[in-house]
């Protein structure tokens, strides 16, 4: 009968934790791994599932120390648990405080983030905290992580790997194969971002988790790198991310029609001139400006800048002239 | 790859190791209020126990066995553990975990009113303490909330539409600078882009209307239910539609228009050639079709159906007339 895997880690757990001294692999594997028989398949077996087990133990918070399981050799490998450093130290909390707890349960709506937050959460209940988020009159904030690159990029983070993904820059016409040792994950804005050293580059960059067109894919083993000490994700997100420059626009803007440029206008008056049009000024990123004044179709015309002019112009171009109409 | 919902083997070993803490500390516990506790049912906290009940049972493990009752389990639905003191305190926490639960936290700071801020910032403190030394443990991870992300209308918002309930709006319309008070029924909440939309029926204004969401300063849900429990919410994607029926549209989409995907409802993707894509959206009207294609100029291509792409081209045609009869953009060389 083969044992569950919870069974198992369970045994492992309590095999290392508070032994005195390193305990060797060959015992390991005959309390934990019975299932796996000696020879070379088996022993690869026990291997890559003695490595995976480890790994969950660290995850769930587990400090396991390696050292010489024999006295006198230091080539047997041993394992253990310090029982004073995997415990979690205890903490007392005033009623208040357990409340602010419950509401920091609330506020990751991304399901690793949430359950890391539970768990979290179980380990001070176990000791007694009682938690309830009723008691205190103040929203959690509600932060999500749709983009499907966030959970690759954070399992990487913390494991230090390094990961490559094919990234679209808004200036490039085709996705390009990034490698990134990621340092951490910022959000700004309501955008991810992740920070981190690009290999190629040979320097620290940030890319925008929705502009990752594909899968995020983990290279090379664990602990591959360091992030530097003192390292701050929210600075370098916001030092290196492309500000684009904001222009004022002149836009002509036909009466009773962009209603979500005139909302946000500087200033509307009618062209007199042209009637039934209005002078509408209005301030952003040139590139956002461009798509927003194409949305509108015959009723929006750049006046100026010219460079927004000529970059609406160039792209209505490329679509009759091209045949971007089917 | 672990599974993202679901119970996987190590979550379970998390709960019990936060499990058998909280069991010894009481000596007696209720296996209702054990599951209530630790946010689950009590068929799960039994099936924990069994697990317990097999652990360290193997030879060559050392301690004494951990002792459950099983017949006070399946007799009083009573649990007790004995022989389980090695087990005492709860594992530390994780860098993930203590990293979802301190950032947790300083989310809530920067969002929290001035009087709240004190007591989570206490919290965060001792927090901080446990998750190591000068915060070593933790992963590197921040976040600035959003003014919508932190507001308290959203969750009204949601907990009314679950109910059934009308609300109370303040509504503030920056062109005229000033908020009007609302009775409205919600119909559903929409995402356009970055922008959350509220879709109603606005008693005051006796007609349907769509409230940019952080636009609402303040909302109150009220005991009084909707006066048309069964309206559907409208497709707030683009133009306001009303519940008209829809067509597909297949859009051939090169890389930077690949957004799409992310924001519209897409039914359908294929790849097509030179690493676009083709997708299939239902759309109510063809001007929002229109719109989202000069949006997208020129790197979305409309397939089908021929009448909407006909009316795309007039309407890319009409507008870069307009430009050309103001005469100055047939320069051969851009000016300087």
């Amino acid at each position: 009968m083969v044992q569950p895997r919870a069974e198992r880690l369970m045994n492992l757990h309590i095999l290392l934790l508070g032994a005195r001294r390193f305990i060797g692999k060959d015992a390991i594997r005959e309390a934990c791994y019975p299932e796996h028989a000696r020879g070379p398949a088996g022993d690869e077996a026990f291997e890559r599932a003695f490595e995976r087990d480890k790994d969950a133990l660290r995850q769930i918070g587990a400090v396991i120390e390696v050292g010489s399981a024999d006295a006198f050799f230091d080539d047997e490998i041993g394992y253990r648990i310090p029982t004073e450093q995997t415990s979690l130290p205890e903490i007392r909390f005033e009623s208040d405080e357990a409340a602010v707890l419950g509401l920091a349960a609330q506020v990751w709506q991304q399901a690793t983030l949430a359950k890391a937050t539970g768990r979290a959460l179980a380990k001070l209940k176990g000791q007694g905290v009682e938690i309830d988020p009723s008691r205190l009159e103040v929203v959690a904030p509600a932060i999500s992580a749709d983009e499907p690159a966030f959970e690759p990029l954070w399992d990487a983070i913390g494991k230090r790997r390094q990961v490559s993904f094919p990234y679209q820059r808004a200036d490039e016409t085709a996705p390009a194969t990034r490698r990134l040792q990621p340092w951490g994950l910022a959000r700004s804005s309501g955008r991810w971002y992740v920070v981190g050293f690009d290999v190629d580059r040979g320097a620290e960059r940030v890319f925008r988790l929705s502009r990752i067109v594909g899968a995020v894919r983990a290279t090379g083993r664990s602990g591959a790198y360091d992030v530097p000490d003192g390292t701050d994700v929210r600075e370098i997100a916001r030092r290196l991310s492309p500000s684009y420059p904001s222009v004022r626009a002149r836009l002509r803007v036909r009466q009773g029609t962009g209603v979500g440029l005139r909302r946000r206008a500087e200033s509307v008056a009618p062209l007199d001139d042209r009637p039934g049009w209005d002078a509408v000024v209005v301030e952003g990123p040139v590139h956002e400006l461009s798509d927003e004044v194409l949305t509108y179709g015959a009723d929006v015309v750049v006046e100026a800048p010219q460079s927004l002019r000529d970059d609406v112009v160039a792209r209505l171009r490329a679509v009759v002239g091209s045949g971007g109409v089917a | 790859m672990t599974a993202q919902s679901g119970d996987t083997a190590p979550d379970q070993v998390a709960r019990l190791l936060a499990l058998v803490p909280y069991l010894l500390a009481r000596g007696e516990v209720r296996l209702e209020d054990a599951a209530a506790h630790f946010g689950t049912d009590a068929d799960q906290i039994e099936r924990d126990l069994r697990l317990l009940f097999m652990t360290g049972v193997s030879p060559g493990l050392p301690g004494d066995l951990i002792e459950v009752d099983l017949e006070a389990l399946e007799g009083d639905r009573v649990i007790r553990v004995d022989n389980a003191d090695y087990l005492a305190r709860p594992v530390r926490f994780s860098p993930a975990e203590a990293t979802s639960l301190v950032v947790a936290l300083r989310t809530m700071v920067d969002a929290a009113p001035t009087e709240a801020r004190e007591v989570i910032e206490r919290t965060l403190v001792k927090l901080e303490e446990a998750a190591g030394q000068d915060g070593e443990g933790l992963l590197r991870l921040h976040v600035t909330p959003t003014p919508l992300e932190s507001s308290a209308v959203v969750p009204v918002l949601e907990s009314a539409l679950s109910h059934g309930h009308q609300v109370e709006i303040i509504y503030h319309v920056p062109s005229r600078d000033r908020e009007s008070r609302r009775v409205v029924d919600p119909r559903g909440l929409a995402r356009v882009e970055d922008l959350l939309y509220l879709d109603a029926w606005c008693h005051t204004a006796g007609g349907d209307r769509a409230f940019r969401v952080d636009r609402i300063v303040a909302a109150t849900e009220l005991d009084t239910p909707v006066a048309d429990p069964g309206a559907r919410a409208r497709d707030l994607t683009g133009r306001w539609f009303t519940d008209a029926e829809t067509t597909t549209v297949t859009l051939r989409l090169a890389p930077p228009a690949r957004w799409v995907v992310e924001y519209y409802p897409v039914t359908d993707q294929r790849p097509g050639p030179d690493q676009t894509i083709d997708v299939d959206l239902e759309v109510a009207s063809e001007e929002w079709v229109k719109s989202l294609l000069l949006r997208l100029a020129p790197h979305a291509r409309l397939l089908a159906p021929a009448p909407y792409a006909e009316a795309f081209g007039a309407a890319a045609l009409a507008t870069l007339r307009l430009y050309e009869d103001d005469g100055v953009d047939f320069r051969t060389t851009p000016s300087t």
